[in-house]
C-alpha cells in the first residue's frame, strides 16, 4: 500500500487541484487502482495532512534526478523532491472544513462557567463562539474571539491547546477528546479574515499618543486596543518586518503562507497606528525620548538575546542558534534553497528544540537528536509536541548535557556527559558519549536584551506589577520581556491587551 | 449590529428575546440573572388568586427525550402555577422592573373562571408598575382539571368572555396564550380577538407522555409508581407551533392580530423563523432550562448579523416576511420540477441515501461497486427524502428543472404554473 502511495505521490502532485477520489480516480484511471480508492485517498489526505493540493513537481524531479538526499553528507540544500518540501511545510493542522466545524461544534456543551474560557489566557468566550458556529453565523463567532484576543487567527494555529483550552474542556475528563477549540477558532477566524473585513472601529481620537516598542504579540495587541479607544500609536520595531516571533520564529507548518503579515496588515486597519521599521531602542532612541514624546510607553520587546552553551568548542562551523535557523527558514521563499544537515543535534528541551528538530527533519536531515539535560518530564515542550518530534522521525535523549563541541574547523560530532539528579540539582555522572553531527542548533533559551537602564528587572526580566506597570510611571511592559505569564504567544496578547487598557484608564482620568 | 429593539403592542424591550412563563421567571433572582445576561423582557411565572399558594409534586417535575450525545431534544413537566404567595412575586416584580425600565415585564396570570377572581387579581397587580399581563389559558395539567388553564383554552367561549372581563378592568395591554391542545388553533385566537385582546402568544405545552418506566410500569416521571400526562416542550415541539403561528398570521379573521411566537425557540435561527412566520417577538424557555441564560446572547448575535446580511434596519422588517407563502397544498405548483443531484467531492459513501430511496421511495438512486451514489432522473419523484437523511449538510440539493426540459421521469415538458385546482385528475375539475 505504502509502495503504491510513493509511486502515486509524484502524479499526484502535478497540481491538477485533484480534490475527491472522483477526479482523483478520473485523473490515474480507475483500473490502475489497486486498493479500494476510498482507502487511498484517506490516506494521502492522512499523509498530507489533510492538503491535497501539492506544488508542480520541478524539472530534475520529473527526470528523477535530485541534487542531493537526506544521506549527502554537510549542510546542503535540496535536500527532497518538490513535493515533499510542499507537502512538509504545509499546514501541520488542517484547517476544518464548513462539515468538519458543524460536526466538532456540535460537540460542545455549552457549560456554564466553562472550564476552556478560565483555561484561556485571553478568556476568549469558547462556548459562546462554538454556538455561534454551530447556529452558522462564523463571522459572530469571529467577533466573539477578536474581542478578548485580536491574534485569534494566529492563536488558533500556535496555542499549545493541549495545555490550555482543550486540556480542560469536560469532554477531555470525560472521553480523553475535547472539542477540537483551536481547528473551530481557526475556522471562525479564517472565515471572516478572508473577507478583509476587520470588526472593529476607532473610537474618536482622544489627542493621547502613546509609544509601542516592539511590533510583537505583545506590542501589536496593546497598539490595537489603544487604537480602538482612539489614542495615537507609534509603534518601533528593531526588525524590517512586523509580527515578532510570529513572523520570525513560530514553526513554518504552524503558520503557512504569508499568514503572519497577513494578520499584522487586517489589525492595522483599526486606524491610527503607524510602524517605525528598524528602530530600536537603545540604538536609535532612548526610553527618556519616548517618556518625554509620548503621553505613555508600552515595552513588548520580546528576549532578543540567546544562552550560550558554555560548551567548549561551541564556536565551530555548523553551531548556530535555533531562532536563528527557524528566522532564516520562515524567510526563506523557497524551502528547498534552505541548507541542512545530513545529522542534526538540538539542544534544549522547548518548544524551539521541538520546532528546530522537526524543521530539520521536514527540511531532509537524515538524523536529528534533541538532547535534554534533565528528565522528558522536565521539558518544557509540551507531551504533544514531543509526541510531535518523536512521529517526525526526532530521537529524544535525555540526562545529558553538552561537554564539548568537536570537529576541525566545523563540527564533525557532540560530547555529552550524563546528568543524574542529585539532592541539590545536576550532577555529571562522569560518563559521556559523543553523537555525530554536521550541524547543531542550541535551544537553551531565550533572554532579554537591551532593557532600558533604570527598571526594575527580576529573575531576568521586566518586573511587572498589576496590568504590565514597570517600576517607572508611564511605562509599561508585557508579553516576553516581562514577568508573570508563560512564554507563549496568547500570553503575550493578554498582557498587551491589559496594560492597554490600564495605560487607557490612565490617559483619561 | 443591526439595532434589535422592539415594540410589541406598544411595549418596548431591547431585542425580541423574552424569557416565557415559567421556572426561568418564578422569582427575583432568576429575572435579574436573565436580565443582566442580555433578555429583552420576561413573561413571569403565572401567578393564581390570593391565598393559599397551589402545592408542586416534591418528586421528579420533568420528562426528556434526547438526541444523540444526549442533546435534549424535548422536555415534558407536570409543575403547576407558580407556588410561593402572591405577595412575595408582586413585591419582587416591583422590585426588578424598577431596576430594569427598559425592561418588558409582563404578568402571567391564571385565577379561576369568574369575573370576581379576575377583577380582584388585576386590581392587586395594578400599582406593580408591570407593562402588561398575559393570560395563561394554556397549561394542560394541573391547574386544567380545576377548570383553569387548557380547560378554558379549549373553550373559545371562556377565552373571550375572560378577555373581555380583562380589558374592561384593566388598562394593560393584554396577551392571550394558547393551548396547542386543540384542533384548529384559529379558533382561540378568533375568540381572543373578539375579546378584546391585543396579541396572542402561543405555543404553550403540549399533552404528552414522554417515556415509560419498563420495570416499575408507570410513565416518567414517575412519583411514587404513578404518573401523569405533562406538557411537552423544546426544539421537539417547535415545527408544531411554528404552524399554528402562521395559521393565525395568514387567516383572514385573525391577520394583523400581534402574535408572541413560543415552542422550541433554540437559537437565532428559530427565532428569526418564527417572527419570518408573522410572530412580533419571541418567548423562550426551555432552551434557557437546558443551556442557561448567556445562550441569548448567541440569539442577539445571530439575529443582528442575519439583519445585517439581509440589510434589515429594524426586526419589523422580518416579521411576517415568509406569511405571504404560506399557502394550501391545492395552490402548489405541479409544474416545479426538480431532482436530487449528489455532489461527489462532498459525499462521504455512508449509503443512507440509497437505502431510504431504495427501501421506501422510488429507487431512484443507483449504487456503484465502489460506493459511488447517483440520481437517476428517469425515477426521481423529487420527494427530498436523500438530502433529509444524508449527515452531510448541502452534499445532496435539490435542482430545478427549467421551464421547456424534459422531465426525463415522465417525459413531459416542464410547463408553466398550474395547480391541482385545475388539474385534470382532480375530481371536482372533471366534474365541471
Ligand atoms: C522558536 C519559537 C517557537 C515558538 N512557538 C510557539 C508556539 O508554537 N506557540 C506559542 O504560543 N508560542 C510560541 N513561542 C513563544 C512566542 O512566540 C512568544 O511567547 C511571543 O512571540 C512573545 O511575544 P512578544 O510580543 O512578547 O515578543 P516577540 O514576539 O519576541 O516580539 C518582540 C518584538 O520586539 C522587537 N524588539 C526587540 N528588541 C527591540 C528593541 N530594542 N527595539 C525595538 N524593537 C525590539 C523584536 O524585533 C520583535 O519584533 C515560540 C517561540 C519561539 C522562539
Ligand atoms: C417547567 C415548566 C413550567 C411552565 N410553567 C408555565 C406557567 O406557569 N405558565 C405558562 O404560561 N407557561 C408555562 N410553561 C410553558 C412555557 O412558558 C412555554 O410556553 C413552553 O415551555 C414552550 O416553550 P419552550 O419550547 O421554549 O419551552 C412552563 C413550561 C415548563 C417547562
Ligand atoms: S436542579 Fe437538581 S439540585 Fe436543583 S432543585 Fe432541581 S433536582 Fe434539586
Amino acid at each position: 500500500m505504502a509502495g503504491v502511495l510513493r509511486d502515486c505521490a509524484p502524479l499526484y502532485a502535478t497540481g491538477r487541484g485533484v480534490k475527491s477520489i472522483h477526479s482523483f480516480c478520473r485523473f490515474f484511471g480507475q483500473d490502475h487502482l489497486f486498493p479500494p480508492a476510498a482507502e487511498i485517498y484517506h490516506l494521502i489526505k492522512k499523509l498530507t495532512r489533510g492538503s491535497l493540493l501539492v506544488s508542480q513537481p520541478t524539472h530534475a524531479e520529473m527526470e528523477g534526478s535530485l541534487s542531493n538526499s537526506p544521506l549527502t553528507p554537510g549542510i546542503v540544500a535540496n535536500r527532497l523532491s518538490a513535493a515533499d518540501y510542499s507537502r512538509n511545510f504545509t499546514d501541520h493542522e488542517a484547517p476544518l472544513d464548513a462539515h468538519e466545524a458543524r460536526v466538532a461544534a456540535d460537540r460542545c456543551y455549552f457549560c456554564h462557567d466553562a472550564p476552556c474560557i478560565t483555561a484561556c489566557p485571553t478568556d476568549i468566550d469558547i462556548p459562546l463562539f462554538i454556538r455561534q458556529i454551530a447556529t452558522g453565523t462564523p463571522d459572530a463567532a469571529a467577533k466573539t474571539i477578536f474581542a478578548q484576543n485580536i491574534m485569534g487567527g494566529m492563536c488558533a494555529r500556535v496555542c499549545p491547546t493541549e495545555t490550555l483550552c482543550e486540556e480542560a474542556c469536560v469532554r477531555e475528563m470525560a472521553e480523553g477528546k475535547p472539542v477540537e477549540i483551536g481547528r473551530l477558532q481557526r475556522f471562525a477566524t479564517d472565515t471572516l479574515m478572508a473577507k478583509g473585513v476587520h470588526p472593529f472601529t476607532r473610537g474618536a481620537p482622544t489627542g493621547k499618543k502613546v509609544a509601542v516598542v516592539g511590533a510583537g504579540p505583545a506590542g501589536l495587541s496593546c497598539a490595537h486596543r489603544l487604537a480602538m479607544h482612539g489614542h495615537d500609536v507609534v509603534v518601533f520595531d528593531a526588525r524590517p518586518k512586523a509580527g515578532g516571533l510570529n513572523e520570525y520564529g513560530i514553526a513554518t507548518y504552524k503558520a503557512v503562507g504569508d499568514f503572519a503579515q497577513a494578520e499584522v496588515d487586517w489589525l492595522l486597519k483599526i486606524g491610527g497606528i503607524m510602524i517605525e521599521h528598524g528602530k530600536a531602542l537603545g540604538r536609535d532612541f532612548t526610553l527618556a525620548d519616548l517618556q518625554s514624546g509620548y503621553d505613555a510607553v508600552f515595552l513588548g520587546m520580546g528576549l532578543a538575546g540567546v544562552n550560550a552553551l558554555r560548551a567548549g568548542g561551541e564556536d565551530k562551523a555548523g553551531v548556530r542558534d535555533a531562532v536563528d535557523f527557524i528566522a532564516d527558514l520562515r524567510q526563506a521563499g523557497d524551502r528547498s534553497a534552505v541548507p541542512i544537515g545530513r545529522d542534526v543535534v538540538v539542544i534544549g528541551g522547548g518548544m524551539t528544540a521541538v520546532d528546530a528538530a522537526v524543521q530539520s527533519r521536514l527540511l531532509g536531515a537524515e538524523n536529528v537528536t534533541i538532547v535534554y539535560r534533565r528528565g522528558q518530564e522536565k521539558m518544557s515542550a509540551s507531551g504533544y509536541e514531543q509526541e510531535h518530534a518523536t512521529s517526525a522521525g526526532v530521537r529524544i535523549v535525555t540526562h545529558a548535557a553538552p561537554v564539548a563541541v568537536h570537529g576541525n574547523g566545523a563540527v564533525t560530532e557532540v560530547e555529552f556527559g550524563y546528568m543524574a539528579d542529585g539532592p541539590s540539582g545536576l550532577v555529571a555522572t562522569g560518563e559521556t558519549f559523543r553523537l555525530k553531527a554536521d550541524q547543531v542548533f542550541k535551544a537553551i533559551g531565550q533572554t532579554l536584551q537591551g532593557a532600558p537602564e533604570g527598571l526594575t528587572l527580576e529573575g531576568g526580566k521586566i518586573a511587572v506589577t498589576g496590568a504590565g506597570r514597570t517600576s517607572v510611571k508611564g511605562v509599561w511592559a508585557g508579553g516576553d520581556c516581562a514577568t508573570g505569564g508563560d512564554d507563549l504567544t496568547v500570553t503575550a496578547v493578554a498582557e498587551g491587551r491589559d496594560a492597554a487598557m490600564d495605560i487607557h484608564a490612565g490617559l483619561m482620568a | 449590529m443591526a439595532d434589535l429593539t422592539t415594540t410589541f403592542i406598544g411595549i418596548k424591550s431591547p431585542n425580541p428575546f423574552w424569557l416565557a412563563s415559567a421556572p426561568p421567571t418564578d422569582k427575583k433572582v432568576n429575572v435579574e440573572r436573565a436580565f443582566a445576561a442580555g433578555w429583552g423582557g420576561v413573561v413571569w411565572k403565572t401567578l393564581g388568586s390570593e391565598g393559599p399558594p397551589v402545592v408542586n409534586v416534591n418528586g421528579p417535575r420533568y420528562g426528556a427525550i434526547w438526541g444523540a450525545d444526549r442533546r435534549l431534544l424535548g422536555l415534558n413537566n407536570i409543575e403547576l402555577i407558580t407556588d410561593r404567595p402572591l405577595e412575595v412575586n408582586l413585591r419582587e416584580i416591583k422590585e426588578v422592573k424598577r431596576k430594569w425600565r427598559d425592561r418588558a415585564m409582563i404578568i402571567s396570570l391564571m385565577v379561576p373562571c369568574d369575573e370576581e377572581s379576575w377583577k380582584d387579581i388585576l386590581h392587586r397587580i395594578a400599582d406593580t408598575e408591570a407593562d402588561g399581563v398575559e393570560l395563561n389559558f394554556g397549561c394542560p395539567h394541573g391547574m386544567a382539571e380545576r377548570g383553569m388553564g387548557s380547560a378554558v383554552g379549549q373553550v373559545p367561549e371562556y377565552i373571550e368572555m375572560v378577555t373581555r372581563w380583562v380589558k374592561q378592568h384593566s388598562r394593560m395591554p393584554c396577551i392571550v396564550k394558547l393551548t396547542p391542545n386543540i384542533a384548529d388553533i384559529r379558533k382561540p385566537a378568533e375568540a381572543a380577538k373578539r375579546g378584546g385582546a391585543d396579541a396572542v402568544s402561543l405555543i404553550n405545552t403540549i399533552n404528552s407522555i414522554t417515556s415509560v418506566d419498563l420495570d416499575d410500569f408507570a410513565p416518567e416521571p414517575t412519583i411514587d409508581g404513578k404518573g401523569t400526562h405533562g406538557g411537552y416542550c423544546g426544539p421537539a415541539v417547535k415545527p408544531i407551533a411554528l404552524n399554528m403561528v402562521a395559521e393565525i398570521a395568514r387567516s383572514a379573521e385573525t391577520r394583523g392580530l400581534p402574535i408572541s411566537g413560543i415552542g422550541g425557540v433554540t437559537t437565532w435561527k428559530d427565532a428569526a423563523e418564527f417572527m419570518a412566520l408573522g410572530a412580533g417577538n419571541v418567548q423562550v424557555c426551555t432552551a434557557a432550562m437546558t443551556y442557561g441564560f448567556k445562550i441569548v446572547q448567541e440569539m442577539i448575535s445571530g439575529l443582528s448579523d442575519y439583519m445585517d446580511r439581509k440589510g434589515f434596519t429594524s426586526t419589523a422588517d422580518l416579521v411576517g416576511r415568509a406569511v405571504p407563502n404560506v399557502t394550501d397544498w391545492q395552490y402548489l405548483n405541479l409544474n416545479y420540477v426538480t431532482k436530487a443531484q449528489i455532489n461527489q467531492d462532498d459525499c462521504i459513501k455512508c449509503g443512507r441515501c440509497y437505502a431510504a430511496c431504495e427501501d421506501t421511495s422510488h429507487q431512484a438512486i443507483a449504487m456503484s461497486a465502489d460506493r459511488t451514489f447517483t440520481v437517476k432522473d428517469e425515477e426521481c419523484v423529487a420527494c427530498n427524502l436523500c438530502v433529509n437523511v444524508c449527515p452531510v449538510e448541502n452534499c445532496i440539493t435539490m435542482v430545478e428543472l427549467p421551464k421547456g426540459a424534459v422531465d426525463p421521469r415522465t417525459g413531459a415538458k416542464v410547463g408553466d404554473y398550474a395547480n391541482w385546482t385545475t388539474h385534470p385528475n382532480n375530481p371536482s375539475v372533471a366534474a365541471e
